[in-house]
């Protein structure tokens, strides 16, 4: 008898469905009531000019919590980017003052391109210590980028002495101008970085969902056993997944550095966290396995608006912080609802 | 006198579309074993979890000592003298085998836990179960086998009057289930009653008192022990006769796989394979058989690359393979079906479909993408061949039975299409139907080529499918049959008392 089969498609299952939509789309809906909300207090927060601006600093935000998202689908977490992305954007500060070479006596100004590499390359050596110390040492992911989270913001404070590079627009005669492009440029009229922000998360949801190692990173983040010993590269992918993520903290340190025209080591205090946040408002368990690059997008968007909307409308920066908070743990409380908790059906 | 101490009255349990249970009527009788037979997806479990407070039915009522009950979860359940051993192992693995018996009823002193008193208990259990498993051992250490074991003493240390065993001997071997059959008597003298499933038909007709099938969530039959037999139960649970029949007929090419000198230490640096010589060649199926310990899955891990060696070659169509990755001796087709579909087989995360396929991903990608039909009909034709029961393959692999779940594992490892598939106790908990479907698909393998190494302590398995039966023993071969040995032969080879 093929009773007990189901036909996917009948209408009645759809019905039964609406709360399993609002669940997983609750990102989506929290968003969509935010900006309801704010533009019913405010006449300035739903104007196209504020959207783009909110959208740029959701830019910065967003690019790390693409990365954290690779990171907690793992199994693991990253604490790390913040730190990463302040060491970027003053490696970036250096260059752009000009590398003395002592042996030399001469004062390199490195173009705009090469710097931008550089720094790339930075962040991209500091996610692979995270990875190697995770990968091949063992050592679990929270601790492991605890460390590194201190060593590189001492990094940073060390190569600055406390201080922050200002002026990072380049001359004209040393030929390197261009750095505030990414920050203050516009194409089609949208900011560089949100543009930075969409090509980043859609190459990353592509990789996800449509790759092979989208599909080893969620088996390997489900169950690292059976995924290795269905031929999966586990450590390769934990290793990949740090080393990304340390390469978008330091796009993310550009794109700041460059919004800011400055680099001061003491910028990204508390962003791992506010991706963490994004990463789990948008529905990941942070026990591996599950999240999606559009649900982080969403949570990212969640967390910028509120924040600006409540700027907007003058409440206490304070406040801001309970309410952040607020949304997070009301996040957290669905995740529960929606992988755990009593049995659905 | 028998009396009914627990009923299900007309009980139906529901999962969206699928009906697991469609009214079914079950009764067990008090001091009695009464067993329950059924395919895979059959709805024992269901109905078991349902008696156990577990989950809760759609509709219909349980009956206890003649009253309606109702039991909220578990622990209510238990606290009415009903106590059950999961089909999947439900152990904390990084807590000790004492902590696990009592977790969640430790023995307590104004001071705290009675950890000692604690201790002589799981001793006393465990000598009655004729094991030797330290209490203070983390039960991740333990082999599948002993934390079965660990799963049953913990059901045995509640005391309670109804005891509900869901498949608890597919870890076990011969002489293990010999030893719980005579705990069982102990009990049903004691006045326990008990429901006992299991697709080891033989042995469970041993032990039996009255005996129910269930068939799509249907009752199908229910007959005292002296009216029933071996064919009975296949008839009334698949609707007609299975033959496991005897090893194809193959010619055997060359050596696929070659074993030499293989140690395979322990963490202790202990070795659990000696100096192990083998040789498999195309077209080949090849039993291990032995009792647990034996160092069976440890040599299987070990050449699948998931265990190092401490020292030996292992060649693969002449061609040494030992420092390759487990990733790169699957595209070179040798493949392992682990033997915990748990934890080594399945990625609960992913949906079935996504499971199926995850060994072959090389097959459907092109450049960076995955092809999504090329994968979708590489799902749909494993499903078809390890007939997989499921509403598709986006269902949530947890919502698969038991057995069902077994056949994914295996269906996974066969898309890859190994030259040497190796299978560790693959029939754990699969029905008789789907046993003989596996046995066809690797006959039909070795037919075209394929060499087989299966690893079982069902005796009678070896005798129907391998054309040459290995007997490992503390690490080392200890006998080598063709298959017209007897059954007593291979188990006094591997060190067993022949008891049945
Ligand atoms: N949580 C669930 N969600 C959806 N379907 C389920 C769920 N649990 C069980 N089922 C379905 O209910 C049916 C009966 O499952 P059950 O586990 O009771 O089978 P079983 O007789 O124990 O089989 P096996 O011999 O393989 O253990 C199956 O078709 C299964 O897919
Ligand atoms: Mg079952």
């Amino acid at each position: 008898m093929s009773a007990s089969t189901t036909n996917p498609a009948s209408p009645k299952r759809r019905s039964l469905n609406l709360t399993r939509i609002l669940l997983e789309g609750r990102a989506f809906f929290a968003l969509i009531a935010i900006i309801a909300v704010f533009s019913s207090l405010s006449p300035n927060y739903f104007t196209v000019a504020n959207f783009l601006i909110m959208s740029s600093q959701v830019a910065i935000f967003g690019i790390l919590s693409i990365g954290m998202l690779l990171v907690i689908l793992n199994g693991g977490i990253d604490l790390s980017v913040g730190s990463i992305l302040a060491l970027s954007g003053v490696v970036a500060g250096a260059m752009m003052q000009g590398v003395e070479l002592d042996a030399l006596g001469v004062i390199l100004y490195p173009p705009v391109w090469a710097v931008v590499v550089l720094t790339l390359c930075v962040g991209a050596a500091v996610g692979a210590v995270n990875g190697v110390l995770v990968a091949i040492f063992k050592v679990p992911p929270f601790v492991a980028t605890l460390g590194v989270m201190y060593v590189a913001r001492g990094i940073a404070l060390l190569m600055t002495n406390g201080l922050t590079y200002n002026n990072l627009r380049g001359r004209e005669e040393l030929g390197n101008t261009g750095f505030a492009w990414l920050g203050f440029n516009r194409l089609w009229g949208i900011p560089i970085s949100v543009i930075v922000l969409a090509s980043i998360a859609i190459v990353a949801g592509l990789m996800l969902s449509r790759s092979a190692f989208g599909r080893w990173l969620y088996a390997s983040g489900g169950n690292e056993r059976a995924a290795e010993l269905s031929g999966v590269p586990v450590k390769r992918v934990k290793i990949t997944v740090y080393v990304v993520s340390g390469m978008l903290s330091a796009v993310a340190g550009l794109v700041l550095a460059s919004q800011l025209t400055s680099a001061g080591p003491t910028a990204g205090m508390t962003y791992e966290l506010t991706a963490i946040a994004a990463v789990v408002i948008g529905g990941a368990a942070l026990t591996g396995g599950r999240g999606t690059v559009r649900g982080t997008m969403l949570g990212a968007f969640v967390i910028g608006f509120l924040s600006a909307g409540l700027v907007i409308i003058g409440v206490s920066s304070y406040w801001q912080t309970v309410f952040t908070g607020a949304v997070i743990v009301l996040a957290v409380l669905m995740n529960s609802l929606q992988y755990g908790g009593p049995r659905k059906g | 006198m028998t009396g009914i101490v627990l009923a299900a009255r007309n009980v139906a349990k529901s999962y969206g579309q699928v009906h697991a249970l469609k009214g079914v009527n079950f009764d067990i009788r008090r001091g009695e074993v009464t067993t329950l037979f059924g395919e895979n997806g059959a709805g024992k479990s269901t109905l078991m979890k349902i008696l156990s407070g577990v989950i809760q039915p759609s509709s219909g009522e349980i009956v206890l000592d003649g009253q309606p009950a109702r039991f909220a979860n578990a622990a209510e359940a238990q606290a009415r003298g009903i106590s059950i051993i999961h089909q999947e192992l439900s152990l904390a693995p990084n807590l000790s085998v004492r902590d696990n018996i009592f977790m969640g009823r430790e023995i307590m002193t104004p001071f705290g836990v009675d950890y000692a008193e604690e201790e002589r208990q799981v001793r006393l259990l465990m000598t009655e179960l004729e094991e030797d498993i330290d209490p203070q051992t983390p039960v991740e250490d333990l082999r599948l086998g002993q934390q079965q074991i660990v799963e049953i003493a913990r059901a045995l240390s509640v005391d309670s009057r109804i005891l509900i065993m869901d498949e608890p001997t597919s870890a076990l071997s011969a002489s293990e289930v010999e030893v719980l059959f005579k705990v069982i008597r102990d009990l049903k003298a004691r006045g326990v009653s008990i429901v006992y499933i299991s697709h080891h038909l033989e042995e469970a007709l041993t032990i039996t008192d009255h005996a129910v099938v269930l068939r799509d969530g249907v009752m199908t039959a229910s007959a005292p022990r002296d009216r029933i037999d071996l064919e009975w139960i296949v008839r009334n649970m698949v609707g007609e006769n299975y033959d496991l029949g005897s090893p194809p007929k193959t010619t055997p090419g060359d050596v696929a796989l070659s074993i030499r000198g293989l140690s395979v230490p322990d963490a202790t640096g202990q070795d659990l394979v000696r100096g192990l010589d083998l040789d498999i060649r195309a077209g080949e199926i090849v039993c291990i058989y032995g009792l647990m310990g034996a160092g069976r899955t440890e040599l299987l891990e070990t050449v699948a690359g998931r265990l190092r060696a401490s020292g030996g070659q292992i060649v693969l169509d002449g061609q040494e393979v030992s420092h390759l990755s487990i990733a790169d001796r699957i595209a070179r087709g040798l493949a392992l079906v682990p033997e915990d579909r748990q934890r080594d087989g399945l990625v609960q995360t992913m949906s079935v479909g996504q499971n199926l396929s995850l060994a072959s991903i090389a097959r459907f990608t092109r450049g960076f993408f995955t092809d999504t039909r090329a994968e979708r009909a590489l799902i749909e034709d494993s499903i078809r061949r390890v007939t997989v029961k499921t509403s598709g393959g986006e269902a949530a692999i947890g919502s698969l039975s038991g057995g069902n779940q077994q056949k994914v594992v295996i269906g996974k490892i066969l898309a890859t299409q190994p030259r040497v598939i190796m299978l560790d106790e693959p029939s754990r908990g699969i029905d008789i139907g789907a046993k003989a479907e596996v046995f066809r698909l690797l006959a039909e393998g070795a037919r075209q080529g394929l060499a087989v190494l299966y690893s079982t302590s069902e005796v009678s398995e070896c005798l129907s499918i391998a054309h040459r039966i290995i007997v490992m023993h503390k690490g080392r071969i200890s006998a080598e049959f063709d298959s017209s040995v007897s059954k007593e032969k291979i188990m006094a080879a591997s060190g067993e008392s022949v008891a049945a």
